[in-house]
């Protein structure tokens, strides 16, 4: 649970607008960057959320410690590209055996990466900033969204973390049992499928008393719900979706300008 | 002011071939606090989904009626509350607050009123934390405190209780039965279900006693419920006041020393820890919530990496494995040597019919099918499980399940069996069937370890205890 709450400061002037709004902005920063290939785009965006940040209340070393597991990713991407990219035009910058690296591969790999970065980081914010609770409430009061879909989901969201325990506690289970895979691949294989029915059981049949438990507090019965926790939607929140996109067109435009600009289709 | 009237009331699930409940006539009067009583099976639970409206028309058949203040339940459900035994599947929200006011919200109280009545009662049950404090972070105790405010915030006319306290400590327990005591006022109507009758009867002035099948046995209040019909329902199971069970001390000295503990620990969550574990003994470990009882276990069990110092098996136990700890031992040499029992039976159970999970142990561990076959017959018959031999483990009721869970450990036939919580929620014939058999295991040489909260199986059983301290 730890790494879905919220790590950022709550004051922040950025971190306390509208959760819907920042989602909105977030969603509309990320597709517009979606539609060049270029690197220059994604890296004025990189800049621009990560001077940004500070406005959110988040901290450069979170960010760091949330978007590891993209790092590897990125290296990942890096490796495969230089090694298998089809189109190796340019001029050749290193020429080892039948490793050979051009600049065009160069090029492509470094958009290739920058883009995820620019893509998944208003993603990262949004969610280092934002209570569950919040958005679902906002998601009902502001874009009215279903309370049985959103109140659902975050009731199931709760949930969650208790399936690590539980796959501990199968698992543990099982080798009281005299049950355990050892090294044989297929018999790990074999257990692993089992121990996720046994789990998948065993959230569903929390999942339907929960269900019960929500139905008995008169949950979706038809009577028009109220909302104890108010969320507005100010000025202030449109400013933030219209500062996303002109943020998102100055970083097109840069790269329209410069004519790196390349579309992805 | 609510009141109940069942007339021939019955339903049957749908897909099931007997009735879960059968020839209910019951009147309850407004504000009227109601005990309501019965072996396992007896359809306890039904009656109070039933009068919750929880049972949907399609799920299932109903015979008979059953009305609340002249209506159908389905249609007076803003009238009645229900707490549920499990607190971890009853809370909806993340901050303790919003869960009170979740109720609140759905019923469209007008949001001026809403923070108010979460408040209220908040205060009535005695939370003892401000509003935005997780839910996650409450115990057991405590959660079902914050269910129990999320009910009383509606402001039912007609409370029903199932088993709230089951799933909790003797303390956890306490609190409960506080809480529902000190939030009753005089004109709510009170249906309640509870397995430990003594802890109950405080909150009660009447008790109703169903039977499988047959409808009301016995009503009227407690004193002279249990005068008439006190030795028939501790024979069938209820934990009736006044018939203690037979305690089952150790005939012999305990024997060889079976499994050592040497500052064993697994910091956060268990403080190291020395222990022996002697052939022919049953040893009792207890301690509050959060001590580290149930890592103990674990650890003892050969199931976790020890943090800190040792465990060792003796050579009566662990043979030529008597240098290496449990936990690098291979899973079937565990099996045969050392039982576990966990507190949800429903998380060990792996094959699809109670034969064959009571089947799995000794085949794993390499037994010529006749002997398989033999044993999983004899445990059929001892822990009363024979006319089940084809169910499936998964829709068995709790005391099955349990007896079911215990026998699967001994399938193996290991010298040491360690049980966490195996009497939680247990009525009282499974209970005493529990208790002769982990004695009659001591007295043939077996060592039991079981973690408890439970006194009076501690007083009945066990011959040694090992109390953990406060985290």
């Amino acid at each position: 649970m730890i790494a879905l709450e919220p790590v950022a400061d709550p004051r922040a002037p950025l971190a306390r607008r509208n959760p819907v709004a920042k989602l909105a902005a977030a969603l509309l920063f990320s597709f517009a960057l979606v539609v060049t290939v270029d690197p220059v785009a994604p890296a004025i965006a990189i800049a621009m959320e990560l001077a940004l940040l500070p406005l959110f209340g988040v901290r450069y070393g979170m960010l760091l410690r949330r978007t590891w597991p993209l790092l590897i990713g990125a290296v990942g991407v890096m490796v495969a590209m230089v090694l298998f990219a089809a189109e190796r035009d340019g001029p050749v910058l290193l020429s080892a055996g039948p490793l050979v690296v051009t600049s065009g591969v160069l090029m492509t790999t470094l958009g290739l990466v920058l883009r995820m970065f620019a893509v998944a980081l208003p993603g990262v914010i949004v969610f280092a900033t934002t209570d569950a609770t919040d958005l679902a409430d906002a998601l009902i009061q502001n874009v009215r969204a279903p309370a049985r879909f959103a109140i659902g989901a975050l009731a199931a969201f709760r949930l969650v973390p208790l399936l690590g325990q539980e796959w501990q506690m199968i698992s543990m289970a099982r080798r009281a049992r005299g049950v355990e895979a050892g090294r044989n691949p297929v018999a790990k294989l074999k257990l692993f499928v089992s121990t996720a029915f046994a789990l998948l059981v065993g959230a569903i049949r929390r999942g339907s008393r929960l269900a019960v438990a929500m139905d008995a507090r008169g949950f979706d019965a038809g009577t028009p719900r109220t909302v104890a926790r108010r969320q507005h939607f100010t000025a202030a929140d449109a400013a933030l979706i219209a500062g996303a996109l002109l943020l998102a067109a100055i970083a097109l435009g840069v790269s329209i300008r410069l004519g790196t600009f390349q579309l992805i289709w | 002011m609510s009141a109940v009237t069942l007339t021939g009331f019955g339903w049957r699930h749908a897909g099931r071939g007997a009735w879960a409940v059968r020839g209910v006539d019951l009147r309850i009067e407004a504000g009227e606090r109601v005990l309501l009583l019965g072996p396992s099976g007896a359809g306890k639970s039904t009656l109070l989904a039933a009068l919750a409206g929880l049972l949907p028309e399609d799920s299932g058949e109903q015979e008979g009626t059953v009305e609340i203040d002249g209506l159908d339940p389905r249609k007076a459900r803003e009238r009645v509350g229900i707490v549920f035994q499990d607190p971890q599947t009853q809370l909806v929200m993340a901050r303790s607050g919003d869960d009170v006011a979740f109720g609140l919200e759905n019923r469209g109280v007008p949001p001026a009123e809403i923070w108010p009545r979460v408040d209220a009662a908040l205060h009535r049950v005695g939370f003892p934390y401000p509003r935005d404090r997780p839910t996650a972070a409450l115990s057991g105790g405590e959660q079902q405190r914050l269910a129990l405010a999320g009910v009383l915030a509606l402001r039912p006319s007609l409370l029903l209780l199932d088993e709230p306290t089951a799933n909790l400590d003797p303390a956890g327990a306490a609190l409960i039965r506080g809480a529902i005591a000190g939030a009753l006022d005089a004109d709510t109507t009170c249906v309640l279900v509870e397995h430990r009758v003594a802890d109950a009867l405080e909150l009660v002035d009447r008790v109703v006693v169903l039977e499988p099948g047959g409808g009301v046995v016995a009503d009227g209040v407690p004193g002279a419920v249990f005068a008439a019909h006190g030795a028939a329902l501790a024979e069938a199971g209820v934990w009736v006041p006044g018939h203690p069970v037979p305690p089952r001390p150790a005939r012999a000295a305990a024997g060889e020393v079976l499994l050592t503990a040497d500052r064993l620990g697994l910091p956060p969550r268990l403080a190291a820890t020395d222990l022996a574990v002697r052939a022919g003994e049953a040893l009792a470990v207890l301690g509050p919530n959060g001590a580290g009882k149930s890592t103990l276990a674990l650890l003892l069990g050969g199931l976790l990496k020890p943090g800190s110092g040792t465990v060792r098996g003796g050579s009566a136990l662990a043979g030529a494995d008597a240098g290496v700890p449990p936990h690098r031992w291979k899973a079937p040499a565990l099996a045969r040597r050392i039982g576990s029992v966990f507190q949800d039976p429903e998380q060990q159970f792996l094959t699809g019919s109670v034969f064959d999970e009571l089947a799995l142990g000794p085949r794993r561990t390499g037994e010529p099918e006749p002997v398989v076959k033999s044993r999983v017959d004899e445990l059929l018959e001892r822990l009363r499980l024979g006319r089940l031999a084809g169910a499936n483990p998964y829709t068995l009721s709790g005391g099955e399940a349990r007896r079911l869970s215990v026998a699967t450990a001994l399938a193996t036939a290991p010298r040491l069996l360690i049980c966490d919580e195996p009497t939680f929620g247990q009525d009282r014939r499974t209970w005493q069937e529990l208790v002769d058999l982990f004695a009659d295991l001591r007295d043939d040489g077996h060592a039991i370890v079981c973690v408890t909260h439970d006194p009076e199986f501690v007083a009945a059983l066990t011959d040694r205890r090992l109390v953990l301290g406060a985290p």
